[in-house]
């Protein structure tokens, strides 16, 4: 059994991670589009429709990838968490149906209109266009992290006589305080991903002297979207989901910084290696008393370490969910930087001619893909070993019929194949971008 | 209220493989029907802009099961573990085969997604007619509510039977040969020229071979669930979609004739739908019967969420489903009128 649980944790874990490297650039990117289509309507200047039909047909090629990664993980709560299902559909088939009416529907309808609709609707209609892929996509943001949310924080839920949670109160479910903070969290993290994307060409187009005035706006429209919700991301929402964490997951909040014993003035460790065995932090280069200050406001707050908590409630994959924040706040850090020092050198077109700039710009494009994977990777690791914190386990919510023969053929079903679709998507975005804003014919 | 969504839920499904029944049947033709790269860009524009509205009915309706019949949803999809992943494989490679034929004029890139199109669209409308062929024959569920089934055994009529045997996969070939009449009647009202010509000699031997299909079904129903029948007397509902897909029936054959394909797309639209209506109007409020103990059926009273959770969804089903419709009506709306194969780079 535990096999099988391994293999429904990596299948979920696999197929989820792999979807959202697209929806993230898909919703950041509908932010710049939504963008660029309003100046152009403003201001009636064509360099932003030109911008934005280069975007669109990339957020186009993403969308695409989006919606069929996204088909098998709302099969999956079927196929390999049946008794999760079965335990907890009454609560969070709520927001996984909404999705649907409400997000996808709009989405799905409105998504030709602004790929192929430019001309047919004029620049009024598809800038509506770009604004309800804009709502749409984002409300599905919504109700994803809202259902992602009651696994973390439960709220607005009682136990029927027959032990499965029910609903008890849909505003309570639907506006959970957690799901609020996480979502807007998530929305900055995809919105960096979206700025770097378009900062990366940008800087490439203007390395290799082509394109010059479009180059010139993608890198002015990522940086300033970048730098934005680059800060967004770490604060407010950042720190307060950290917040969060320290106040309703103590076990996680210690794993997250490798903290095994409890007491004030808590260091925040730079760098350093878990080491579970001997229950202590290997090489680390701390920073005392920040964690305590991040986490409850004051320098002498007492943060739990490990050892104040039973075994069986500490996050499996303790090293993972260490490294996973890690990378988080390091890269986060160093997306300030980056979008920091290219806003401040904006002015007077210096960042065009700044060449080592321009290459760390370029270059910088995967990692907010990374960041925002390591994020997922602090939030589900994290939660465990619950499916639903303090309520359900993990190893609770499998599908018990299914044997592992049956998981590890599909899990290496999807490898092969979201491999092969990972190639074709870089295939097709590397020849948008190798030739040039205007369609090829 | 469990009536209430056990029909909302059979709404969904029956809109589902209506809308994307026929850009299924669309695929199946794909190869035999579209010849030219110029015609088979027209059999992509006429769905490019629908299909993955017409397939979020399958994840609306996925949803509104998870929220209405949370157990159905874990045992069912649990059940049919391997036939599930071929039906998402099939749906991922399918999907990126439409949006991505396009992106390169390249003809062995275009003629090895046309391929994809029309292999996906094929074998999804046989696994979602097996998946209805197991409904209706029931499968070994007990007392846990759980049940697992092999995808195949001996295609005999003696247990152990799998997710296909020779039941369901012959439901799945009716499912197969009426979305490819259905696909087939949405071209030839859709196209011109030799598309149209073409989509109508199909439609015309398609309709027929439905006909000779579904009797044969008929029949073989009665051998794996006899009870289905005898309910039929009392199931009102059940006498409605008989008169709905016998008419449908009638339609299409009338439009064929008469070269009159909305009529007959829509007849076939209704005959669709009939048949849905009759089969769950005869089950309920069974959703997926036993093969082991009538008892230990999951029925839409034992695998329904909380009063609360029902009545809660009820009220933003019943504000999302018209602002669905109206969005479809504008798309379609917008996209009156025959299609003509876009210009490079200007659609699908």
């Amino acid at each position: 059994m535990g096999d099988l649980l391994f293999w429904h944790r990596l299948q979920f874990g696999f197929t989820a991670t792999f979807h959202y490297l697209f929806p993230q650039l898909t919703m950041g990117l509908a932010l710049v589009i939504l963008l660029l289509k309003g100046l152009g309507l403003a201001k009636g200047d064509e360099r932003f429709d030109t911008a934005a039909r280069f975007w669109i047909r990339i957020f186009g090629l993403s969308f695409a990838v989006g919606v069929v990664t996204g088909i098998p993980l709302e099969f999956q709560f079927g196929t390999n968490w049946a008794r999760f299902s079965t335990h907890a559909g009454g609560v969070i088939g709520q927001t996984l149906g909404m999705e649907g009416m409400f997000a996808f529907f709009l989405e799905s309808t409105c998504l030709g209109l602004l790929v192929w609709g430019e001309r047919k609707l004029g620049r009024k209609r598809h800038f509506l266009a770009a604004l309800a892929l804009f709502l749409g996509s984002w409300a599905s943001g919504y109700f994803i992290v809202a259902t992602n949310a009651f696994m973390q924080h439960p709220v607005g839920y009682l136990t029927a006589a027959d032990g499965s949670l029910q609903l008890a109160d849909f505003w309570a479910y639907l506006l959970n305080p957690w799901a609020i903070v996480q979502y807007l969290h998530t929305m900055m993290g995809a919105s960096v991903t979206g700025a770097f994307a378009v900062a990366a060409v940008g800087a490439f187009w203007t390395l290799r002297d082509e394109h010059v005035v479009q180059a010139a706006l993608f890198l002015k429209t990522g940086v300033c979207v970048g730098l934005v919700a680059s800060c967004l991301v770490a604060f407010p929402t950042g720190d307060q989901q950290g917040k969060r964490v320290a106040r309703h997951q103590q076990p996680t909040l210690a794993a997250m910084e490798g903290r095994w014993r409890s007491g004030p003035y808590a260091e925040l460790n730079l760098i350093g290696q878990p080491n579970v065995e001997g229950r202590r932090l290997d090489n680390p280069l701390p920073l005392p008393g920040l964690l305590s200050f991040i986490a409850y406001g004051s320098f002498s707050s007492n943060v739990k370490g490990l050892e104040e908590f039973p075994r069986d409630q500490w996050p499996t994959n303790l090293e993972f969910l260490y490294y996973g924040f890690h990378i988080m706040v390091g890269l986060g850090t160093l997306f300030i930087a980056l979008m920091g020092l290219s806003a401040l050198m904006l002015p007077g077109g210096r960042l065009l001619r700044h060449r080592p700039l321009l290459w760390a710009l370029m270059l910088a494009f995967p990692f907010p893909f990374i960041a925002n994977s390591a994020g997922w990777v602090v939030a589900e690791f994290g939660r465990q070993p619950w499916l639903v914190y303090g309520l359900m386990r993990t190893v609770d919510g499998t599908s018990q019929l299914v044997h592992p023969g049956q998981t590890v053929f599909t899990c290496l079903g999807f490898a092969g194949l979201y491999f092969v679709l990972g190639l074709l998507f870089l295939f097709l975005v590397g020849r948008e971008v190798n030739h040039g804003p205007v369609a090829q014919a | 209220m469990e009536m209430l969504w056990f029909w909302l839920v059979s709404v969904m499904v029956a809109i589902y493989a209506v809308m994307d029944g026929f850009d299924f049947g669309a695929g199946v033709l794909h190869l035999f029907v579209a010849r030219t790269e110029s015609e088979r860009r027209e059999v992509l524009a006429a769905i490019g802009p629908l299909w993955d509205g017409n397939e979020v009915w399958l994840l609306a309706a996925g949803g509104a099961m998870f929220l209405a019949f949370p157990r159905l949803l874990a045992s069912g999809f649990s059940g049919f573990y391997l036939a599930m992943f071929m039906v998402i494989w099939s749906l991922i490679l399918r999907g990126i085969a439409i949006e991505f034929r396009s992106h390169v004029a390249d003809r062995m890139w275009r003629s090895f997604w046309d391929v994809v199109f029309a292999l996906s669209s094929t074998l999804l409308p046989i696994l979602l007619g097996a998946a209805l062929g197991n409904v209706v024959r029931g499968v070994p569920l007990d007392a846990t509510g759980y049940f697992q089934i092999p995808l195949f055994t001996h295609f005999t009529t003696s247990n152990p039977v799998g997710i296909l045997d020779w039941y369901t996969v012959l439901m799945g070939v009716l499912v197969l040969v009426t979305l490819a009449g259905h696909g087939a009647l949405f071209l030839a009202w859709k196209s011109v020229g030799p598309l149209h010509y073409r989509c109508h000699r199909m439609a015309q031997a398609l309709w027929l071979a439905v006909i000779a299909v579904a009797l044969l079904a008929t029949w073989a129903t009665d051998m794996v669930n006899p009870q289905l029948y005898r309910n039929l007397p009392h199931a009102p509902l059940a006498w409605v979609g008989m008169v709905l897909f016998l008419g449908g029936l009638v339609a299409v054959f009338l439009g064929i004739q008469r070269n009159r394909f909305l009529l007959a797309f829509l007849g076939s639209s209704a005959f669709i739908i009939g048949i849905l209506a009759a089969t769950a109007a005869s089950v309920w409020p069974v959703m997926l019967g036993s093969t082991l103990d009538p008892a230990a059926s999951l029925t839409a009273y034992n695998t329904s969420a909380g009063a609360y959770s029902l009545r809660a969804g009820m009220v933003w089903w019943f504000i999302g489903f018209p602002l669905a419709l109206a969005y479809f009506a504008h798309l379609f709306w917008l996209h009156q009128g025959k299609v003509a194969a876009p210009r490079e780079g200007e659609g699908y």
